[in-house]
């Protein structure tokens, strides 16, 4: 033993009805280093930390801290243990400012009077010692999210927190906040503080962790040296076998326009401002066109004026010469092929079973519904099996699986067939590997290959920059419901995307068509960024 | 063992079982409260409750107070089926009452002073009953009004409404509407030779086999066919249903209007077989409507199975007002089925705890393509009414 561990988890075996979701697993964080948690969704990452927070008790094992075995029986437990976690969702009151957040729980009071000057000098000092720069007079619902974030460290820091736990804390950075994360991280590493840091993205392991332990599965796969470790190493220990990183496709051979989007403008849910404004393009068939942007800049809601579910405010959608813009979901799904950016709220009756669900888009057609208005629930079971073979849908049951029950995994498969065999000319497809394991991932990209390949126009969005990077033929770059960019994909590199995805750098005004790429460099609007959510 | 773990597992053998509890737990309450205020006749009490007509000294007797039970379980039916049916939608039918109340107003106003016969008061009722529920549809589908809320304000205004509308048709010397049997006898349900089976009850009409056909109805309807699968999809999950190019808004206020008229007609099924009049004085909204309510529970929220639990309801209802009043006082049997009934309603935090118990047993088996994430499990949990 060259150092003595901060924390141990030696054994921990978790089990749930059905599943052991940590089977005997063994997670050693030394003193002073960060330690990368890598595993697929679904390979016991989450299990293990809410062992760790007492949310869950291990039915084996133990936790050692500073080499004593402890019980942690609530999170309380784990506070006292200086144990902190920042959550891949933020737990942040939105209406509060960051002081009154970061003291949230542990204000100090003289006769029920809130003290916060001790406060403030305490945070202002941890933020110079960290670099962590925040306004501690802020609301939360004006700052960025990157500073949110670092309200969220500073929490666990004016706690006296040793152990910090990071929970995906990329996923809803622009690659340049993602850089100045790894600096803080490294920040408090020469501090003395123990990272965990739960992740699957591998170029973020190289970055800044010491060590690695790999699940999978709920199973303990090893734990390794970073520095001595290849990205393809590890990518093996977390998938099992040999992943091919990169996608394959033959050059696009675009034909006539599919989609026309003019001037497309649709109102916020959130705000009295409009999410899109304004956005003008075009999607051929035979091509692969993406909307890469960070969450929350009026992806959702460009799809929903799209497909029909919210109306426009102002615009003229043309798909296949006609005019669509006033069109029903109905009438648009003649045309158009929606996988939807929610499987669970919008994709899937989730009560219903799996071939009910495989009908969702058809059910009412002569195929399956006679003319009295009978369900012809034979020819239903048919379709559902035979979509089933040909996309690998697993499931317990079968067809009569209730789709509640399926995993993730095969859920997104299942609303993949469904509409990828419908008839259509334009598949739009939001997001569809989110949550899903690097396997399945591959098997959506090939799928969406194919569809172009087969002559469709496919509208991909995403917020993945590998998928961003290898699988379209276009980038266009929304920002605050603008696009602000239009890239190849070959061309470009992951900075130059970032730049454009933070609104520090557009090539498309406002009123432009696609076909008029204009070269202005604009401001640095990125510290105006809210997150909208 | 594995036969058993799978009957138990089994949906509908849960639903009956879960019901089964609730009843036997009712009963056995309701018999401690027996206990509690005079343990002498309690045994005696529980029993007529339970047997009801089987009670009567007379074979006729007998006969004739069974068709009175099976005469009012007929409108409970229809507004178990009512509830039911919004249910499955995802609605929660409190308004049924109102609908209740307005089908008997435009029913019983119909036959009094138009003097239409059955039919026309029947469909009458119906379309009165599915107006008040296409309101409160109307008001949830476009300004998001919860049901419950305009469902309980419409069963007060329908009530004074319909007191005031029915007075015009009145006796002159009680609170109560005319007899249809003097007023308009073509408004009364036809018998059709039912009454010769009961001792010649006059009230046992073709509104009972009416009721249970109109169960198989909706029980078709739900399962069977496009419009239920819509209707059952937007009940399920509302968003998915409008992604799927489904008038979500339009399904709300349609099955709103259709839950409403089937409590109209049940309104009819009372009204119009002459068991009863309109009190034209009354104060509280008919107990018939929320009794709806524990019925569709008991039943297991299926159509068929509302047709047993509207029967046993009203037959403890009925057997609850048979039992010594020197021993007990008489608000005793309201009391006692309303215990049965309150009871009812937790069959779904049984079949609860019976899911729970079987996933416990079940435990280890490492499947990991079976198990529902994480955040499904707890919107599962939530989203339960």
């Amino acid at each position: 033993m060259d150092t003595p561990y901060a924390i141990e988890m030696v054994n921990i075996t978790k089990r749930f009805p059905g599943i052991i979701a940590n089977d005997n697993i063994t997670l050693q964080l030394r003193k002073g280093e960060i330690h990368a948690l890598l595993g697929e969704n679904g390979a016991g990452k989450s299990t293990l930390m809410s062992v760790l927070f007492g949310l869950y008790q291990a039915e084996e094992g133990v936790i050692k801290k500073d080499g004593k075995e402890v019980k942690i029986n609530n999170p309380n437990d784990a506070n006292d243990l200086g144990i902190g976690m920042v959550h891949q969702h933020f737990k942040l009151v939105q209406c509060f400012t960051v002081l009154e957040n970061i003291i949230l729980g542990v204000e100090s009071t003289k006769n029920g009077v809130l003290q916060m000057e001790e406060a403030r000098k305490k945070v202002k000092a941890l933020s110079e010692k960290y670099g962590l720069q925040v306004d501690p007079d802020a609301k939360i619902e004006d700052i960025t999210v990157g500073m949110q974030q670092r309200t969220e460290i500073l929490k666990m820091l004016f706690r006296d927190n040793e152990i910090l736990i990071f929970d995906e804390p990329t996923a809803v950075l622009t690659p340049q906040e993602i850089e100045e994360l790894m600096q803080i991280m490294r920040n408090l590493r020469a501090e003395g503080k123990s990272i965990l840091f739960i992740t699957h993205k591998l170029n973020e392991i190289k970055a800044v962790a010491d060590r690695v332990t790999v699940l999978r599965r709920g199973k303990y796969i090893g734990t390794v040296d970073v520095a001595t470790t290849s990205k393809e190493e590890m990518s093996r220990m977390m998938v099992g076998r040999d992943v091919n990183m990169v996608v394959d496709k033959a050059p696009a051979h675009p034909g006539k326009t599919i989609l026309k989007v003019e001037n497309m403008t649709v109102a916020s849910k959130m705000h009295a401002n409009n999410a899109v404004k304004n956005v003008s393009f075009e999607v051929h068939e035979g091509e692969i066109v993406c909307i890469a942007g960070i969450d929350g800049n009026g992806q959702t809601e460009f799809v929903y004026g799209l497909t029909g579910m919210e109306p426009l405010v102002d615009g003229k959608i043309t798909l296949c010469d006609e005019d669509i813009t006033r069109w029903s979901i109905r009438q648009r799904s003649k045309l158009l092929s929606h996988i939807p950016e929610d499987r669970h709220k919008h994709g899937l009756v989730l009560d219903y079973p799996l071939e009910y669900n495989m009908v969702l888009q058809r059910y009412y057609q002569p195929e399956f519904t006679s003319k009295a208005g009978f369900l012809k629930r034979p020819e239903i079971r048919a379709y559902s099996e035979r979509l089933e073979a040909e996309h690998d849908v697993r499931s317990g049951q079968g067809s009569i699986t209730i789709a509640r029950a399926m995993s993730g995994g095969n859920q997104q498969k299942a609303i993949i067939a469904r509409e990828i065999d419908k008839d259509h000319k334009l598949l739009v497809a939001v997001q569809p590997t989110r949550g899903l394991d690097v396997g399945a991932i591959e098997g959506v990209h090939r799928n969406l290959i194919k569809e172009r390949d087969n002559g469709r126009a496919v509208l991909l969005i995403s917020l993945e920059l590998e998928e961003v990077m290898n699988v379209p033929d276009r980038i266009l770059v929304m920002y605050e419901g603008e696009i602000v960019g239009e890239l190849d994909p070959k061309k470009t590199t992951v900075e130059e995307l970032g730049l454009y995805m933070a609104g520090a750098k557009r090539n498309v005004t406002v009123n432009a068509n696609t076909s008029e790429i204009e070269h202005s460099e604009v401001v640095d609007t990125a510290a105006g960024r809210k997150e909208e959510k | 063992m594995k036969e058993k773990k799978n009957l138990i597992k089994n949906p509908s053998f849960q639903a009956i079982l879960t019901s089964l509890i609730c009843i036997v737990l009712g009963l056995f309450i309701g018999f401690i409260v027996l206990l509690l205020i005079n343990p002498a006749g309690a045994g005696e009490a529980i029993k007529t409750i339970l047997i009801n007509f089987m009670s009567r000294s007379s074979s006729i007797a007998r006969m004739k107070a069974l068709g009175n039970t099976l005469a009012k379980s007929a409108p409970l039916l229809m507004c178990a089926l009512s509830i039911c049916f919004c249910y499955k939608v995802g609605l929660f039918n409190i308004g049924a009452p109102g609908q209740y109340e307005a089908g008997a107003c435009i029913g019983l106003y119909a036959a009094l002073a138009w003097h239409c016969n059955w039919v026309v008061c029947l469909i009458l009722a119906a379309i009165a009953g599915a107006i008040v529920g296409a309101v409160s549809g109307a008001l949830k589908a476009y300004r998001n009004v919860n049901e419950v809320i305009s469902g309980i304000m419409l069963n007060w205004i329908i009530l004074y409404t319909t007191n005031m509308i029915l007075a015009k048709v009145k006796d002159p010397t009680s609170p109560y509407t005319i007899k249809l049997s003097t007023g308009n006898k073509s408004a009364l349900i036809p018998t059709a030779g039912l009454n010769t089976l009961f001792s010649n009850n006059k009230s046992v009409t073709l509104a009972i086999p009416f009721a249970i056909l109109f169960a198989i109805l909706i029980w078709v309807i739900l399962s069977k066919t496009k419009f239920g699968y819509e209707l059952r999809a937007t009940g399920f999950n509302k968003e998915a249903a409008k992604y799927a190019g489904m008038k979500e808004k339009q399904n709300i206020i349609i099955t709103l209007a259709i839950g409403g008229a089937l409590a109209g007609i049940g309104a009819a099924f009372l009204f119009l077989t002459g068991y009863q009049e309109w009190s034209t004085t009354q104060s509280s909204v008919p107990a018939m409507g929320f009794n709806g309510i524990a019925a569709t529970f008991l039943g297991g929220l299926h159509p068929i199975g509302t047709i047993f639990a509207s029967f046993f309801i009203q037959s403890i209802t009925d057997g609850g007002a048979l039992i010594n009043k020197s021993i007990y006082p008489s608000q005793i049997s309201d009391l006692i089925s309303a215990i049965i009934i309150y009871l009812c309603g937790f069959v779904l935090f049984f079949k609860f705890a019976i899911n729970n118990w079987i996933g416990k047993r079940d435990k280890g088996g490492p499947n990991v393509n079976d198990v529902p994430v994480k955040d499904d499990a707890a919107k599962a949990e939530g989203g339960d009414k």
